[in-house]
């Protein structure tokens, strides 16, 4: 494997300031807007996220939920076995409210897809948009753009886009993989 | 994305027999997930959606059926039911026969109860489908020990080093075998507790205490899994009446009051009220019998979850 680093040390860290600064424009306060990290990896993102946009706005209220989709995915029993489900917490009603859905990389968008059903479990949202950290362009299998893109990135199916982060991984940082050629 | 892909050591749920403690711990996280799933405003997840699940009971159940039944229309599987009684098995079709024209209906897993021991291991054999048993006579009833289980878990946190006594008729009880072998393999020490008549003679050999005095089980568990008479399955005279049984074995608020510590009390039902427990007991706050039907449709939907999940 050759890792190639996109994205890391402080270009890292404006890459996730510009972020919030984007939907600080659409979002205002955060009245009326809750954010939604997808479990596993897109959790850390969000929760970085929302503690950046307290720190922006600290008189505003900032929701974030986790929201797993492991019942919801489409591929189920067209894998080895069933995937463990990790937790859903969303402590709030998104019912009339604009969800930020957040994910660390964005590749074929049945992820997002999944994530949307699991998502409608819980109300109807007044609006829906995708913040991702990482877009891999020209992969999509369905209709699915992000709203708020941190990189773009022109990748091959057999490379992979890893998302290390502090908290998890002790560096922030964004690393393309691709196989070592022969 | 990080994927944690795991499965059950087995393709049929036919028995605690069967499973390992991994398999028991993965089924509980399961469980955990889905119990979250149900207490939401919208109870349903598409995963069993291309599923056919056909529940054979050849015996009679309420809670079992209605568990199972709930647990797959949560999952959005496809089901459809069957009572022995109302059916062609009474022109003498055989089990084998019965199940597999069931099966060319494409049907994919069966849930089956049935009165005698290892019918399920039978037709695992036999037929080609995913088989969970739902009680087989007086052998095993896997999901129920799961759920008994999986509520002590929630009570106390954990399974490991808790005592409990399984108590009244162990002879004919098929949740008394599958909460042994559960309890154990999770780390619990376990006693049974009895007339004479009715505790199987060879218990011991499966390491659980044996106690015929219901005072000193309940001064030693800390959980009391109270069960049911079978007069159904009971073809002598075991005991010589359900008053005596009840004055010796039936647990009240009395008995309950004068222990010096507080136990739970399960039951798996249908509850006798007033033979084995008394309605007091039945309905105290000592008691989770109703926890353990809530919990029954979360376990029951991870067992269907990770069994069908298995790829053919």
């Amino acid at each position: 494997m050759q890792n190639l680093t996109l994205l890391d040390g402080q270009k890292f860290q404006i890459t996730i300031q510009r972020l919030c600064h984007q939907l600080i424009e659409n979002h205002n306060d955060f009245s009326n807007s809750v954010i939604l990290g997808i479990q596993p990896r897109g959790i850390l993102l969000s929760n970085r996220i929302a503690s950046e946009l307290r720190n922006i706005l600290p008189e505003a209220t900032i929701l974030n939920g986790n929201l797993d989709i492991t019942f919801f995915r489409d591929d189920f029993r067209r894998r080895e076995g069933p995937l463990v489900p990790n937790s859903t917490q969303i402590d709030f009603i998104i019912e009339g409210k604009k969800v930020i859905l957040i994910d660390d990389v964005l590749w074929t968008g049945r992820t997002i897809r999944s994530a949307m059903d699991a998502m409608l479990a819980f109300g109807r949202p007044e609006k829906v948009e995708l913040l991702v950290l990482v877009d891999r362009r020209f992969s999509r299998h369905l209709p699915i753009e992000p709203d708020y893109i941190g990189i773009q990135v022109d990748s091959i199916n057999s490379q992979k886009v890893l998302v290390t982060w502090k908290e998890a991984d002790q560096e922030d940082k964004v690393i393309l993989l691709s196989e070592a050629a022969d | 994305m990080a994927e944690n892909n795991q499965k059950l050591s087995t393709r049929h749920l036919l028995g605690i027999k069967d499973l390992n403690e991994n398999d028991i711990q993965l089924i509980f996280e399961t469980a955990d997930t889905f119990k979250d799933v149900l207490n939401r405003p919208i109870k349903k997840v598409p995963s069993l959606r291309d599923i056919t699940i056909a529940n054979i009971f050849f015996e009679n159940s309420t809670r079992t059926r209605l568990s199972f039944e709930l647990a797959q229309k949560r999952l959005s599987a496809d089901t459809v039911n069957f009572a022995a009684s109302s059916s062609s098995v009474s022109k003498g079709e055989t089990l084998i026969d019965t199940v597999n024209n069931i099966l060319a209906m494409k049907v994919d897993m069966v849930v089956m109860r049935h009165p005698y021991p290892g019918a399920g291991v039978f037709l695992s054999k036999k037929v080609n489908a995913q088989i969970v048993n739902a009680g087989d006579g007086a052998h095993e009833h896997p999901t129920q020990a799961l759920l008994d289980a999986f509520s002590i878990r929630e009570k106390y946190g954990d399974v490991t080093g808790k005592k409990v006594a399984i108590i009244g008729d162990v002879l004919h009880s098929r949740v008394a075998l599958s909460n042994i072998l559960c309890l154990q393999k999770l780390g619990a020490e376990v006693m049974v507790c009895g007339p004479t008549t009715l505790i199987p003679k060879y218990i011991k050999s499966l390491g659980v205490k044996v106690e015929f005095d219901l005072l000193k089980a309940l001064n030693w568990c800390d959980v009391a899994n109270m069960l049911r008479i079978q007069l159904e399955r009971q073809d002598i005279k075991y005991f010589p009446s359900l008053r005596e049984y009840s004055m010796l074995y039936g647990l009240n608020k009395q008995i309950l009051d004068s222990l010096d510590k507080e136990i739970t009390v399960m039951h798996p039902g249908p509850i006798n009220r007033g033979v084995e427990i008394t309605s007091d007991v039945a309905d105290s706050k000592q008691s989770i019998i109703l926890e353990q039907v809530e919990n029954g449709v979360a376990i029951r939907m991870a067992v269907l979850y990770l069994l069908a999940g298995h790829k053919d």
